[in-house]
C-alpha cells in the first residue's frame, strides 16, 4: 500500500519542467510488479495470460466433443480420461454434453473474448497510445483483474462440482436455468455460474469506466479526439456499450438468483414437474430473455469493436497508407455502438413477438449491415494498391476481413425474421456467429498480438510458426465452419448430440466427420501459437528498434522496454493525426512530429 | 486515496474520476432501468399482486434526504477549512446514511409481517425486495466509503486539501437520493 502511495505522483506527475527523470525508483518486489501490479501493461499481460488459459480450456472442450458428434458410433477412451464418469465407456452422457457447450459459450464469448480481449489491448494500448502514464485510476484498474481473476477462479471450480457445471446453454434461459429439479447442471454448478458472472460485470464495469475515463479526460497535449488512432475510438465505444448493457444483464442474473434460491417468481409460471405443480405463479421467461439479450446483443459488438480498431491500424501500417475514410470509420463505430442497443429483439424472433414488433427489429438488424459495409470497404480502399508487408499480424488482419465478410453476409439471412424462423436453433445459426463475431474475433486478436509482442515484450515471435499457424487457422476455420450453413439449412439443430437417429441428416455423416478432424488440426495449431508465445516471450528474436513496424503512434516513442510511467521525461506533445504514412514522399511521420512548411495537417 | 494522484495538473477539465464516477452512474441507472421496467412488463401479467408500501418508507425518504444536505454542507465547510464542522457534519450524514438503512430494514419487516414474502406468485412485493434492496446495497457501499474518509479525517498520516475525494462522495450521495426518489415515486404511482 504505501509502496503505491509513494508512487502515484511520481507516475501522474506532469508538471512542466519537472526535469528529473519519471521513472520510478521505488523498489518493487515479485508481488507489487507481477502480482499485484497496477502498471497498466503488466495488467494487461495477466488479462492476456489468462484468457491464453480460458482459450485452451475451452478450446479443448470443443474439441472433445466435436470428437463425439463427428464419430457418435465410436468411443474415445481419451473421453473417459477427461471427464471421468461424465463419459463412462468413452462416450459423452447427454446431460454432459449440455455443460460443456455451455460453458465452451461462457468462457470463449466472456472469459477470452470479453476480457481476454478488451482487457488486454484497452489497458495496454490506451494510456500508450493517448499518452498517458496510466490509467485514470491504477488502483481500480488492478481491482478489475482480481474480480477477473475470482471470477475465472470461480466458473472453473464449477467445473468439478459433483452435479456438473452449468448446462442450461451459455444464454441460461430460464426455466432451465431456474430450477434445480430442471438438470444436474441447474444445481449448484448455475449458482456458481450466476456468481461468477455477476462478479465477473464488477470486473468488466472496474475495466470500463477507467477505459473511458482515461481516454476522454488524460489524453497528452495535442491528442485531439480527431487525432486519436482508430484503436482508440473503438475501445472507447466498447467500453461505452459494455458499462451501459453488463449492468442490465447483472439486474437479470440478480433476479435469476431470487427465483432459484428466494422460491420468487420473476421467470417462471405455472410449471409441472414431475406430476408436481409450482407455486411459482405470473412469472415470464421472455423477461429474462429480453434483460439478457439487451446485454448479449451489444456483447457481440463488445467482442467485435475491439477487433475492429487493431485491424484498422494494422492495415494501415503494413500497407503503408493512410486509414482510408478516418471520420467515416469513426462514424460508423458510432452507428454501430448505437444500433446495438436496439437490435437485441432479433434473438427472440420465434418468442411469439408480436410480428410488427418483428420487423422493427428485423429493420434496425438490417441497417447495422450499412456502417458494417462502410467499415469492410474502407478496410479494402485501405489495401488497395498499398505497399503491403505481409507480416504475420497482417495476415491475421487481412483474414479477419475475409472472416468478417463472410460470416456477416449470413446476419442479412438471420436478421429477417421470416427466414430466422427456419433458421432458428440450427447449424446455419452456429456458422453465422462462429464466423463472424468467434474467428473473426480471433483473428483480430491474433493480430494484436503478433503485432503489439515487441512492445510487451521487448522480443518478437517467431515469424516461421505465425504463418504455419495462420494458415492452418485460415483454411481449417473455413473448412469447420463453412459446411455447417448446408446442415443447417437442411434444418439440423445445434446442440443436439446425437443426430444419427434422423435419417435426413445420414447424408451429414461424412461431413461431420471431416469437420472433428479439422478442429483436431486447427486445436493443435492453436499449440502451435501458445508455444510460440511463451517461447518467445524468453528467447524470442530481441527487439533492437524502438519503432520495429515504422508505425507513427505514441507508443513507438517509449523505450523498448518501458516502465511503470510509460515515457522517460517529459509525455511527448502530439502535432499530427495517426495516419501519415507514405505522405510527402515519406514513409511514414510520427505523430510527434510538427508540420513541416506548406503542410496542412489533420 | 490511492487513486486520487494521478494526473492531478488536469485543471481544465472536468477530473477523471468525477468522470469516471459519472459513467460509474450512467451503468448503475442503465441496472435500475432494466429492473423497473421489468416490473413494468411484469405488472400487465395475470396473478400480479399489489402491496401497499409501509408509512416508514416516507421517514427514510426525509432521512436520506436530510443526509443530502449534510453532506452538502459538509463539503462547503471542507472547501473553506473549517475541519471541526467538516468532520461533525460528514459525522452527521454517516449517522443519517446509518438511520436510512435500518429504517429500510423496518420497512421490510413490516411488509413480511404483512405477508409479502418472496415465495409464491409474482407481484410487486418481489420486485420491491430486490430494487430497493440493491438500493440499499448501494447505500451502505457508500457508507462504507464515507466512513473511511470519516475516520481518515482523524487519523489521516497525510493532510490532503484536494477537495476531489469529498466531492466524489457527495456526487455519489446525491446519486443514491435521487435514485430514492425516484425508486420511492415508481413504486407510489405503480405499486
Amino acid at each position: 500500500m504505501s509502496d503505491i502511495l509513494n508512487m502515484q505522483p511520481e507516475i501522474a506527475s506532469r508538471e512542466v519542467g519537472h526535469k528529473e527523470q519519471h521513472v520510478h525508483h521505488h523498489k518493487e518486489t515479485f508481488i507489487t510488479k507481477y502480482i499485484f501490479s497496477t502498471d497498466h501493461k503488466m495488467i494487461s499481460k495477466q488479462f492476456l495470460v489468462t484468457g491464453i488459459i480460458w482459450a485452451l480450456i475451452g478450446g479443448l472442450f470443443s474439441v472433445l466433443f466435436r470428437l463425439q458428434l463427428g464419430f457418435p458410433d465410436h468411443s474415445f477412451p481419451i473421453l473417459e480420461t477427461v471427464f471421468g464418469r461424465w463419459a463412462e465407456g468413452g462416450k459423452i452422457h447427454a446431460e454432459f454434453y449440455y455443460a460443456l457447450i455451455t460453458m465452451h459459450g461462457t468462457i470463449l464469448i466472456f472469459f477470452v473474448l470479453t476480457a481476454g480481449l478488451s482487457g488486454t489491448f484497452s489497458n495496454m494500448l490506451i494510456p500508450l497510445q493517448v499518452g498517458a502514464r496510466d490509467m485514470a485510476s491504477p488502483f481500480m484498474n488492478m481491482l478489475s483483474y482480481w474480480f477477473f481473476f475470482i471470477a475465472s477462479i470461480i466458473m472453473f471450480s464449477s467445473l468439478f462440482v459433483q452435479t456438473g457445471p452449468a448446462s442450461g446453454g451459455w444464454t441460461a434461459y430460464p426455466p432451465l436455468s431456474a430450477l434445480g429439479q430442471a438438470s444436474s447442471g441447474s444445481k449448484v454448478g448455475m449458482d456458481l455460474w450466476i456468481i461468477s458472472m455477476a462478479l465477473f460485470v464488477v470486473s468488466s464495469l472496474l475495466g470500463n469506466l477507467n477505459y473511458i475515463s482515461t481516454i476522454l479526460n488524460l489524453r497528452t497535449k495535442g491528442m485531439s479526439m480527431t487525432r486519436l488512432p482508430l484503436t482508440i475510438w473503438s475501445f472507447l465505444f466498447t467500453a461505452i456499450l459494455g458499462a451501459l448493457a453488463f449492468p442490465v444483464l447483472l439486474s437479470g442474473l440478480i433476479l435469476l438468483l431470487f427465483d432459484r434460491n428466494l422460491g420468487t417468481s420473476f421467470y417462471l409460471s405455472d410449471i409441472f414437474v414431475a406430476g408436481q405443480a409450482l407455486s411459482n405463479e405470473g412469472g415470464s421467461a421472455i423477461l429474462f430473455q429480453h434483460l439478457f439479450w439487451f446485454l448479449g446483443h451489444p456483447e457481440v459488438y463488445i467482442i467485435i469493436l475491439p477487433t475492429m480498431g487493431v485491424v484498422s491500424e494494422i492495415l494501415a501500417i503494413n500497407a503503408r497508407k493512410p486509414i482510408f475514410g478516418y471520420t467515416a470509420m469513426i462514424g460508423s463505430l458510432l452507428a454501430i455502438c448505437v444500433l446495438a442497443l436496439f437490435v437485441w429483439a432479433h434473438h427472440m424472433f420465434v418468442t411469439g413477438m408480436n410480428p410488427f414488433l418483428g420487423s422493427v427489429f428485423v429493420l434496425l438488424t438490417l441497417l447495422i449491415a450499412v456502417p458494417s459495409s462502410i467499415k469492410v470497404f474502407n478496410w479494402l480502399t485501405t489495401i488497395w494498391r498499398g505497399n503491403i508487408r505481409f507480416t504475420p499480424s497482417m495476415l491475421y488482419a487481412i483474414g479477419f476481413v475475409s472472416f468478417f465478410i463472410s460470416g456477416g453476409l449470413t446476419g442479412i439471412w438471420l436478421g429477417n425474421s421470416t427466414i430466422d424462423i427456419h433458421l432458428h436453433d440450427t447449424m446455419f445459426n452456429i456458422a453465422h456467429f462462429h464466423l463472424v463475431m468467434g474467428v473473426a474475433a480471433f483473428f483480430g486478436m491474433f493480430a494484436g498480438v503478433y503485432h503489439w509482442f515487441p512492445k510487451m515484450f521487448g522480443r518478437y515471435m517467431n515469424n516461421t510458426l505465425s504463418y504455419i499457424h495462420f494458415w492452418v487457422t485460415l483454411a481449417g476455420a473455413y473448412l469447420i465452419f463453412w459446411p455447417m450453413h448446408y446442415q443447417g439449412m437442411a434444418g439440423m439443430p445445434r446442440r443436439y448430440l446425437d443426430k444419427s437417429m434422423w435419417v435426413s441428416f445420414s447424408q451429414f455423416h461424412a461431413l461431420d466427420a471431416m469437420i472433428s478432424v479439422v478442429t483436431i488440426i486447427v486445436f493443435l495449431a492453436q499449440i502451435l501459437f501458445v508455444f510460440n508465445f511463451f517461447y518467445s516471450m524468453y528467447k524470442g528474436r530481441r527487439c533492437r528498434s524502438i519503432n520495429p513496424w515504422s508505425a507513427t503512434t505514441l507508443e513507438w516513442t517509449t523505450p523498448i522496454n518501458p516502465g511503470h510511467g510509460n515515457w522517460v521525461g517529459e509525455i511527448p506533445e502530439v502535432k499530427r493525426w495517426a495516419y501519415d504514412y507514405s505522405k510527402d514522399g515519406r514513409d511514414f511521420i510520427l505523430q510527434t512530429e510538427g508540420p513541416g512548411e506548406n503542410e496542412s495537417v489533420h | 486515496m490511492i487513486v486520487t494522484t494521478v494526473a492531478q495538473e488536469q485543471n481544465n477539465k472536468l477530473h477523471p474520476l468525477k468522470f469516471t464516477l459519472w459513467v460509474a452512474i450512467a451503468s448503475i441507472i442503465m441496472m435500475f432501468a432494466g429492473l423497473t421496467s421489468a416490473y413494468i412488463v411484469k405488472s400487465n401479467f395475470s396473478g400480479w399482486r399489489t402491496m401497499a408500501i409501509p408509512k416508514i418508507f416516507w421517514v427514510s425518504t426525509v432521512v436520506i434526504l436530510l443526509s443530502s444536505i449534510t453532506i452538502y454542507v459538509a463539503l462547503q465547510k471542507f472547501r473553506n477549512r473549517e475541519m471541526q464542522k467538516y468532520r461533525a457534519l460528514l459525522g452527521t450524514t454517516l449517522v443519517l446514511g446509518l438511520l436510512f438503512i435500518v429504517c429500510q430494514f423496518i420497512g421490510y419487516s413490516e411488509l413480511w409481517s404483512q405477508n409479502v414474502r418472496f415465495k409464491g406468485s409474482s407481484g410487486a412485493g418481489q420486485f420491491f425486495y430486490v430494487i430497493t434492496g440493491l438500493h440499499a446495497l448501494h447505500v451502505l457501499g457508500g457508507f462504507v466509503a464515507m466512513a473511511i474518509m470519516f475516520l481518515r479525517s482523524f487519523f489521516g498520516k497525510t493532510k490532503s486539501y484536494s477537495a476531489v475525494p469529498v466531492e466524489v462522495m457527495g456526487i455519489y450521495w446525491h446519486f443514491v437520493d435521487i435514485l430514492w426518489i425516484y425508486l420511492m415515486v415508481f413504486f407510489l404511482i405503480t405499486a
